[in-house]
């Protein structure tokens, strides 16, 4: 009975609701629009045999060429590299590297020879390498004065308090101010080839072209403008306690001197790690007949003048060609390789579970209802 | 115009509830409100005013008529508004962290980057603050420049709202607001009658009287009333609606006051020309104002779990920041010091500690963005979003009265999916509360149902031949029943039949409208009353006006007025109600309408014969779920009710215990009546209930009925609605008396259901009474069992002896009704559960009775039916229909607890993701507290580059969106899954080390 009168009821109300709505006052019925019935559509993707095999393959397929790919291109890409400290009593550098002082006039210089067994053809990049240096140390990466490398003349004279304390001595502004640039990498390397025949000849080395181009042209000016006389513009100012010329002194190019000298714009952009290697000079290739390190004897003279051994330092010197993804890094090739690899084994073995396991007749499946 | 008012008081409340600032807590009420409550709570023992005398009523703090819900003004905002906002944790820590970094030795960000994203989020917050007070400042002024009209020396002046002053006399015009709490002095209606429309107060439509006091119901001319000069002596401002206790003092007399004869702000004067007022509560001292802003918050759990979250977050970096600080240390002692050629350690590091201290430091302002600073904007974004989507929906929408569903509450949307226990208030919610007379029974004789010609009963269906009550010209055609010979029984002027539906016409509240001739509306504050009135009113008696001294009737064709002599109303602990009124031939009568057990508690012994037939007739009828009344009536001596009368004149004017003394009053003279008979209403299931209540359970969803009918109503109700059913195992009945009774009745049948799990489970039968294990045992019951209990067991099994029992064999069952429950009982049951099974609770009702267990439980959800608002506006939802309660639990719940969870999920691991790159980095670069990334990255990452897609995902993400049509079982793991989900998302973002405490 109560079914049935309540069957009545529904009918009832649903004639009466009809009216009601096409009545004069507007309804408070809310739209009907996809965003607020929330009928926008969705879609989530649902795991099943079908759609989770097939990915686990192509992801596997494309990936493990990618890597192969990477890797070789990595392999291809020549490196080499010395280590100069002179820890080593038997090291060329042994007695620069133990006799060091900031003040002495006579440079340290020892030569180190080394044999090439592969030809390098194309220009070959030469990096300077140094460990345990931690550029990154946060009172190290702020000691700096952007404003005053921008060539800022009041920044010149007034050097930021972040600078300190590097940033006068002997009651002179130092230009350029702070811990990065006081520790300037200052080892001068040359690299000579021996010929068979015996004669030594000097490889001409490129300075420039090695910093970034918003760097050299944005970020690091010198100051007075134009101004050609840069002994002029730096008059004030005292040259960094570690260095051994003044900034306006770097380079006898007026285009790679003071601030925007690419070796002090190179060495002011810090490196992320404590072992890290920054360019120092380019090797143009000159001949397309001849590569530009052919295979055979080198000597690296190296100036000494930058100390290490305090904190257990290291300095290395590197030679390297690049490729278009850029410098030796076998990474990312491993990673491709290692992925796509494990991703095809997950496929075989749920292949393998899914054949012998599937019982997908006696339960029924959740989406097919 | 119309509501304005309530659209003005309700903006305080509506605007916490939605508004960003809400999250932490409720803002302070304004200083110049908070003062003038203070006066009222302090100073104010009672109130002094008297009428046409601003001086006199000058000397009392009484507020003056003007109101202010603004918080700000143009000078204070910025001040105030900021204090208020750093007041919140997340705001402070980030102002913490900007002093820290103006630190040089520590910053290791710069201050940007912190000020960046709290100027952010503090603009928002204060823009949205800025706007809601602009509309409260807009609303203030629109309400108090309105004019009224106030009587000054002699002359009636128009005068703004906001200069009415306490003690003033006011003229109100029809469909005119009240300006302030107003008693009533006289109006252009006979008797200072006058009719007021409380929609804005309680939101019921239906027309109320008000009455002057007799005395000054003839002051009709401005010259007397500006004479006028009585005291009136009342109770200090509350937010009591219905409740008034006050005297006037006039010409050395002093007459009592009550509700009845108060005009409170936000009513609007109907169908009354003009009336005359004196003010009495003005501006926020109003009764309205006082029910203002009060809003309780309720908190999540996912809440509750999110501050947990960021307080462990906020753990973890100190513990990250720790660990580095120590690496540091090291770092400095050891490698640092060499490396002090290029980088000297400087004045300020000269130790190794001193420098792991300020790295320290450093590392908490790097690590900040663990700890997210949008995380509640976000999460605020989103409940408000989640709230539009449950107002949006269509499918919650009643065609029929034309509301749709409204999340009063926003913060408690992905409560909505964890709910475990549903209380249902039957009446209203489970049924429809359109009330069909359709069965009674009169002098121990049953009519209604109708039998063939072999003496069986016919099913009544839509076409069984209704009465034909044409020979009444005043019938309401609307009316079916289907049993003729009651209209028979009436022709023929049986004198039983006849007093009873004189009862029915006599004994009421209901008020008449009669637009045109013979074209009766019954305006009735209870759907009960209104069809009793009705059947009386087709049947021949047919109830035609009223005045608060007569009512007047149409007895089968002729006029007969009864003088009205006292009304003793209904309420929740009576649970009946009689008027007294002498009949034309000058006879004294009470009739007396309620619960059956109580009325027959008051019987003369000469009707037991009677009544035994009766109550087996109302046995009958609560049998097929009808709601019953008893009927009798009661000749008074004339003598004794003048002494009587005398009595109810003296506890009326009392102003202490005013109620108690009437009740004991009116408890004596309704003593030794004569049994007339016995009504049935029919109150018809809702729409689609027995489904919901089906849907709700596979979801492992308990429902408990709490009612107020009798336990055979409530068990009908339950068996129609598929809440228990013939092949349960075992219905256990409480209904005991005594403790005892009771203790041994729920010991028995846990016992029962205990004992029988024990033949499968071997388990120790000691164990068996420890309250531990049963949680475990709950889910190896597969029997069916159901639980009704009745108002008088309840009473005990709530006493902190037996509640555990009580609890505990409640939830072994698969359905609980509660019969004749009290409104407090319906709260304390909601309140047990609560408490100790520490699920979350959901309550919903429809009525004023259900309005303490709506604001108990942890959501609210009222029914906006036929009873009032009063249910609705106490709720955090409100719809029309209890099948909309599927709707909201099952999907809006559902989505706003998973999207809510995978939210949270998303936006720690996003910052934690971001941050711990520091500290790896710090592993590298020497412990030194360098970024990897640049400051502006950093600034803008968390507001910027990564807001959008998690709030995408927070707003739109919909999981197994079809699914819930077509499958409920596929619906019901998925919530259950979603918990565990939830908790899963948690510990594996917080990388293990914040582990949340989940419920599983």
């Amino acid at each position: 009975m109560m079914a049935s009168s309540y069957k009545d009821e529904d009918g009832h109300i649903s004639v009466s609701g009809t009216g009601a709505g096409a009545g004069s006052l507007p309804s408070k019925k809310p739209e009907n629009t996809a965003f607020k019935q929330q009928r926008l559509p969705a879609w989530q993707p649902v795991l099943t045999a079908g759609t989770v095999l097939p990915a686990f393959f192509i992801i596997g397929l494309i990936f493990i060429p990618i890597g192969i790919g990477l890797y070789v291109t990595s392999n291809n890409i020549k490196e080499f590299e010395i280590d100069y400290t002179g820890l080593d009593p038997s090291s060329p550098c042994f007695n620069c590297s133990q006799n060091f002082s900031w003040n002495s006039t006579k440079p340290c210089t020892c030569s180190i020879p080394f044999y090439l067994e592969q030809p390098y053809e194309s220009n070959v990049f030469m990096y300077y390498g140094l460990s345990n240096f931690y550029q990154n140390h946060r009172r190290y990466v702020k000691s700096r004065d952007d404003s005053q490398l921008n060539g800022n003349e009041e920044s010149l004279r007034k050097p930021s308090k972040e600078c300190e304390p590097y940033a006068r001595h002997d009651n002179r502004p130092i230009a350029p101010c702070g811990a990065i640039a006081n520790s300037m990498f200052n080892d001068t390397l040359e690299l000579f080839y021996s010929d068979p025949n015996g004669t030594k000849t000097q490889i001409p080395l490129t300075a420039t072209g090695i910093a970034w181009w918003t760097d050299k042209h944005v970020k690091f000016r010198n100051p007075g403008g134009n101004n050609d006389n840069l002994t002029a513009a730096f008059q004030g100012t005292t040259k960094p306690i570690n260095w051994r010329r003044p900034a306006y002194e770097l380079d006898s190019d007026p285009e790679n001197n003071g601030f925007i000298n690419e070796d002090f714009i190179v060495w002011m952009r810090t490196a992320a790690l404590p072992t890290f290697r920054k360019l120092y000079r380019i090797i143009q290739r000159r001949n397309t007949m001849v590569p530009t390190l052919p295979r055979g004897n080198y000597t690296l003279e190296v100036v000494y003048n930058y100390p290490v051994r305090s904190f257990d330092g290291r300095k290395r010197m590197i030679f390297s060609t690049i490729s278009w993804m850029g410098g030796k890094n076998p990474f990312l090739g491993i990673a491709y390789i290692t992925v796509g690899s494990v991703c095809f084994l997950l496929g075989v073995i749920l292949l393998f579970i899914h054949h012998k396991y599937d019982n997908r007749n006696n339960n029924p499946d959740i989406s097919s209802n | 115009m119309l509501g304005c008012l309530y659209v003005h008081c309700r903006s305080e409340t509506t605007s916490q509830d939605k508004g960003l600032r809400k999250v932490t807590r409720p803002p302070a009420p304004s200083p110049r409100s908070c003062a003038s409550r203070l006066c009222s709570v302090l100073a104010e023992k009672e109130r002094r005013v008297k009428a046409n005398d601003r001086e006199h009523n000058d000397r009392f703090p009484y507020a003056d008529n003007r109101i202010k819900t603004s918080k700000y003004n143009a000078f204070t905002f910025l001040p105030v508004n900021l204090f208020e906002q750093f007041q919140r944790v997340a705001n402070a820590y980030f102002v913490i962290l900007l002093i820290l970094q103006l630190i040089p030795e520590i910053s290791s960000l710069s201050w940007f980057t912190t000020i960046v994203p709290l100027g952010l989020v503090l603009a928002i917050t204060a823009v949205k603050d800025a706007t809601d007070d602009y509309f409260r400042h807009r609303s203030d002024q629109q309400v108090n420049n309105r004019q009224s009209q106030v009587l000054i020396r002699g002359s009636v002046q128009n005068e703004k709202w906001m200069n009415v002053r306490v003690g003033d006399i006011i003229k109100l015009e029809n469909n005119q607001f009240v300006a302030a709490d107003l008693l009533l002095l006289c109006s252009s209606e006979p008797y200072g009658l006058c009719y007021v429309e409380t929609a804005d107060l309680d939101g019921e439509t239906n027309l109320k009287v008000r009455q002057a006091p007799n005395v000054t119901s003839d002051l009709g001319d401005v010259s007397r009333l500006t004479d006028f000069d009585g005291e009136v002596i009342c109770e200090p401002p509350n937010n009591k609606l219905d409740k008034f206790t006050g005297t006037l003092h006039w010409r050395d007399n002093e007459y009592s006051l009550d509700n009845e004869k108060m005009l409170l702000r936000g009513c609007v004067l109907r169908n009354t020309e003009w009336c005359f007022g004196m003010v009495i509560f003005a501006g926020l001292q109003t009764k309205l104002m006082q029910n203002c802003g009060k809003t309780k918050f309720k908190r999540t759990s996912l809440d509750k779990l999110m501050n947990t979250l960021v307080l462990w977050i906020f753990a973890f970096l100190v513990c990250m920041g720790v660990i580095l600080a120590i690496g540091n240390s090291i770092w400095e002692s050891w490698i640092g010091r060499r490396f002090e050629v290029f980088l000297p350690w400087g004045e300020s590091r000269s130790s190794a500690v001193l420098s792991g201290f300020l790295t320290f430091w450093s590392y908490v302002i790097i690590l900040n963005t663990v700890v997210p600073i949008s995380l509640y904007v976000s999460v605020e974004v989103l409940r408000l979003s989640h709230s539009l989507f449950i107002n949006w929906d269509q499918k919650m929408f009643c065609g029929r009265t034309d509301t749709p569903a409204e999340a009063r509450t926003t913060t408690l949307n992905e409560e909505l999916g964890q709910v475990e226990f549903i209380f249902s208030d039957k009446t209203g919610t489970l049924t429809q509360n359109i009330m069909a007379f359709s069965k009674c029974s009169i002098d121990g004789q049953t009519y209604g149902d109708i039998y063939d010609e072999f003496d069986q009963r016919v099913e009544i269906t839509e076409k069984t031949a209704c009465v034909d009550f044409s020979f009444n010209p005043l019938c309401d055609r609307g009316f079916k029943f289907h049993d003729s010979s009651l209209v028979e029984a009436t022709k023929r002027e049986d004198p039983a039949v006849q007093e009873f539906f004189r009862l029915l016409a006599l004994c009421h509240t209901v008020m008449p409208e009669e637009k045109s001739e013979g074209d009766l509306v019954y305006q009735a504050q209870s759907p009960d009353e209104g069809a009793l009135v009705t059947a009386a009113r087709n049947f021949g008696f047919v109830f035609r006006a009223r005045t608060p001294e007569t009512v007047t009737l149409w007895e089968m064709g002729r006029a007969v007025t009864y003088q009205l002599l006292a009304i003793l109303d209904f309420n929740n602990v009576r649970k009946r109600m009689s008027v007294i009124v002498k009949n034309p031939e000058g006879h004294i009568k009470l009739y007396c309408k309620g619960a059956d057990t109580l009325i027959f508690d008051r019987l003369d012994p000469s009707c037991s014969r009677l009544m035994n037939e009766t109550s087996e007739h109302l046995s009958e009828f609560a049998g097929e779920g009808l709601r019953t009344l008893a009927l009798a009536c009661k000749d008074i001596d004339e003598e004794y009710y003048e002494a009587w009368a005398e009595r109810l004149r003296c506890g009326s004017t009392a102003i202490e215990d005013r109620e108690e003394q009437l009740a004991v009053l009116y408890e004596e003279i309704e003593q030794g009546m004569k049994l007339l008979g016995a009504t049935a209403i029919e109150d018809k299931l809702q729409e689609g209930v027995p489904e919901t209540i089906a849907r709700l359970n596979l979801a492992d969803i308990k429902i408990w009925v709490l009612t107020g009918d009798k336990l055979e109503t409530a068990m009908n109700i339950g068996y129609s609605c598929n809440m228990l059913r013939d092949d349960m195992n075992e219905v256990f009945v409480v209904s005991g008396q005594t403790r005892l009774e009771v203790q041994q009745q729920l010991r028995s049948a846990k016992e029962h259901i205990v004992g029988l799990s024990r033949v499968s489970s071997p388990g120790d039968i000691e164990k068996s009474d420890a309250f531990a294990d049963d949680s475990v045992f709950e889910e190896a019951i597969i029997a069916e069992y159901a639980l009704v209990i009745n108002g008088h067991s309840l009473a005990h099994a709530l006493e902190p002896q037996l509640e555990h029992i009580l609890l505990d064999l409640a939830c072994l069952c698969k359905t609980v009704i509660c019969c004749r429950v009290t409104p407090l009982q319906k709260a304390q049951v909601v309140e047990l559960v609560r408490r100790h099974r520490g699920a979350v609770t959901l309550a919903v009702g429809d009525g004023a009775n259900d309005v303490s267990m709506i604001k108990t439980a942890h959501i609210g959800v009222g029914i906006s039916g036929q009873e009032g608002m009063q249910a609705v506006l106490a709720s955090d939802y409100s719809f029309a229909q209890f099948r909309c309660l599927q709707r909201l639990l099952l999907v809006h719940g559902r989505w706003s607890y998973f999207r809510m969870c995978n939210f949270l999920g998303y936006f720690f691991y996003k910052n934690f993701a971001f941050t711990l790159v520091h500290f790896w980095y710090g592993f590298f670069c020497g412990f030194s507290a360098q970024t990897v990334y640049d400051q502006w990255f950093i600034t803008l990452f968390n507001i910027v580059y990564t807001s959008l897609p998690v709030l995408a995902m927070g707003l739109f993400d919909q999981t197994l969106s079809k699914s819930y049509r077509t499958s409920v079982t596929r619906t019901v793991c998925a919530t259950r899954a979603c918990t565990n989900r939830a908790s899963r998302t948690f510990s594996s973002t917080s990388a293990g080390s914040s582990c949340a405490p989940c419920r599983g």
